[in-house]
């Protein structure tokens, strides 16, 4: 029990974190959240003693939050424009970085949600590519294509330019 | 000295800092080389700091009071603790023999109809949903085997009802005995964890019984019978999600039958 305590607790901001920069709306990612500390209580015995408890964590909260972006994709549900802008954003819109950290937002809704997912894990919450690979059950090597095309989407996206995309690999091909 | 080729995955490895110190001169010194390799990887740098920097202020914040872990341990063993009496009220009744027996006619006459099919189903809920080893005996894979021994075992046809479509997911089922014989449970969650538990078993009376609600100290439901077979639908939720389930249950079930 004390043990839990000790290595969850310390590991709960960052789990906010991933979740807000998942769904984006606080009280959706404070709900996922809550849903997954119940869910690793519920199951701590079960976990492998030799396990990490950050990968088996985001890997709980991860899974519950592509369920619910299913769900929500659907039913048909969407936040209203006014939830999504100005509400949601960490920073008020009003000066230059704000602009700037709107580009972003809208950049990261742009992408696949497997690539989404890789890029947050691996840049914002500092994950090794193993450990991002172990949470989301996937291949290393995809781990690393993922985390390639979505930097380069999220730069061509923000920038408006594809200048920092190789020439061999074109996002745009024409059609004869 | 032959130099392993530098590919994307050493880009990716020198803006995340991952790289071997060795690798990393290796790399620096290939982008001496490739402006345009240097610039794509400055940018990413710059991706990467804006993207902590986004995100950074919300790590920062006080963690909310329901977010709580010492509340969410208390409030989680607060609520398995009713569940656990009723279980081992019902094990006394069951241990009491003959003197049990006649005390439960005292205390509560044994229920008929629609209402022993809503206790068979929230016991059974009781057992069953917070099960972690093996909370359905045939996996949802096994669809087709379970519609099978269902309706042989409740000599009659039973389907078995598909609710992904109201965002449930069937998880399997397995045979359980009620005082009134055999009955089908089947097991969903909605994929946050809640687990729902629909049981079914042929009624004495044939015909159709309206569907009425029903609870216990843990646990909620409906039940209803359609055409002599009793259905009742068991969670840990409120009216509001069980009864439109409960509701998409009974089309599912009068379209497949």
């Amino acid at each position: 029990m004390t043990d839990m305590m000790r290595l969850i607790e310390p590991l709960i901001p960052a789990l906010r974190r991933y979740a807000r920069a998942l769904l984006r709306n606080p009280t959706d990612a404070d709900d996922l959240v809550q849903d997954c500390l119940e869910r690793a209580v519920g199951r701590w015995h079960q976990r492998q003693a030799d396990g990490d408890a950050r990968t088996w964590l985001f890997a709980i909260l991860h899974n519950l939050a592509v369920t619910q972006m299913r769900q929500r994709v659907r039913r048909g549900a969407h936040m209203p424009i006014e939830d999504t802008a100005e509400a949601n954003l960490a920073v008020a819109p009003t000066q230059e970085s704000g602009l700037r950290h709107r580009d972003l937002m809208t950049a990261l809704d742009a992408l696949p949600e497997e690539q989404r997912s890789v890029l947050l894990l691996v840049t914002v919450e500092g994950l090794s590519y193993a450990e991002t690979a172990d949470i989301l059950a996937i291949p290393t090597g995809t781990v690393m294509s993922r985390l390639s095309r979505a930097r380069d989407r999220m730069i061509q996206l923000m920038d408006g330019t594809d200048a920092a995309v190789p020439a061999k690999r074109p996002l745009l091909r024409r059609v004869k | 000295m032959t130099m392993r080729p530098i590919g994307d995955d050493d880009l990716q490895g020198l803006v995340d800092e991952r790289l071997e110190a060795s690798r990393r001169r290796e790399v620096e010194t290939y982008l001496d080389d490739h402006p345009e390799a240097r610039m794509r990887v400055a940018r990413m740098v710059g991706l990467r700091e804006e993207m902590r920097a986004a995100f950074a202020p919300v790590a920062a914040e006080p963690v909310p009071a329901r977010l709580n872990l010492a509340r969410i341990v208390e409030a989680r063993r607060r609520s398995a603790r009713p569940a656990w009496q009723a279980m081992a009220a019902g094990l006394l009744l069951l241990i009491g023999g003959a003197g049990g027996w006649g005390l439960r006619e005292v205390v509560s006459p044994a229920p008929t109809g629609i209402e022993a099919l809503a206790q068979s189903a929230s016991m059974n809920y009781a057992v069953y949903a917070p099960d972690h080893t093996r909370p359905v005996e045939l996996a949802a894979a096994n669809r087709d085997e379970l519609a099978g021994w269902f309706s042989a075992r409740l000599k009659r046809p039973v389907g078995v009802p598909d609710l992904s479509g109201s965002g449930y997911r069937l998880m399997g089922g397995r045979l359980v005995a009620t005082p009134q014989g055999p009955a089908g449970l089947l097991m969903y969650d909605d994929g946050h964890g809640a687990r729902f538990v629909m049981l079914m078993r042929p009624m004495h009376v044939p015909g159709d019984a309206p569907m009425r609600p029903h609870t216990t100290e843990t646990s909620s439901g409906y039940a209803w019978a359609q055409d002599g077979l009793g259905y009742s639908l068991v969670g840990a939720a409120d009216d509001s999600v069980l009864h439109p389930l409960a509701d998409a249950v009974r089309r599912a079930t009068a379209k497949s039958l």
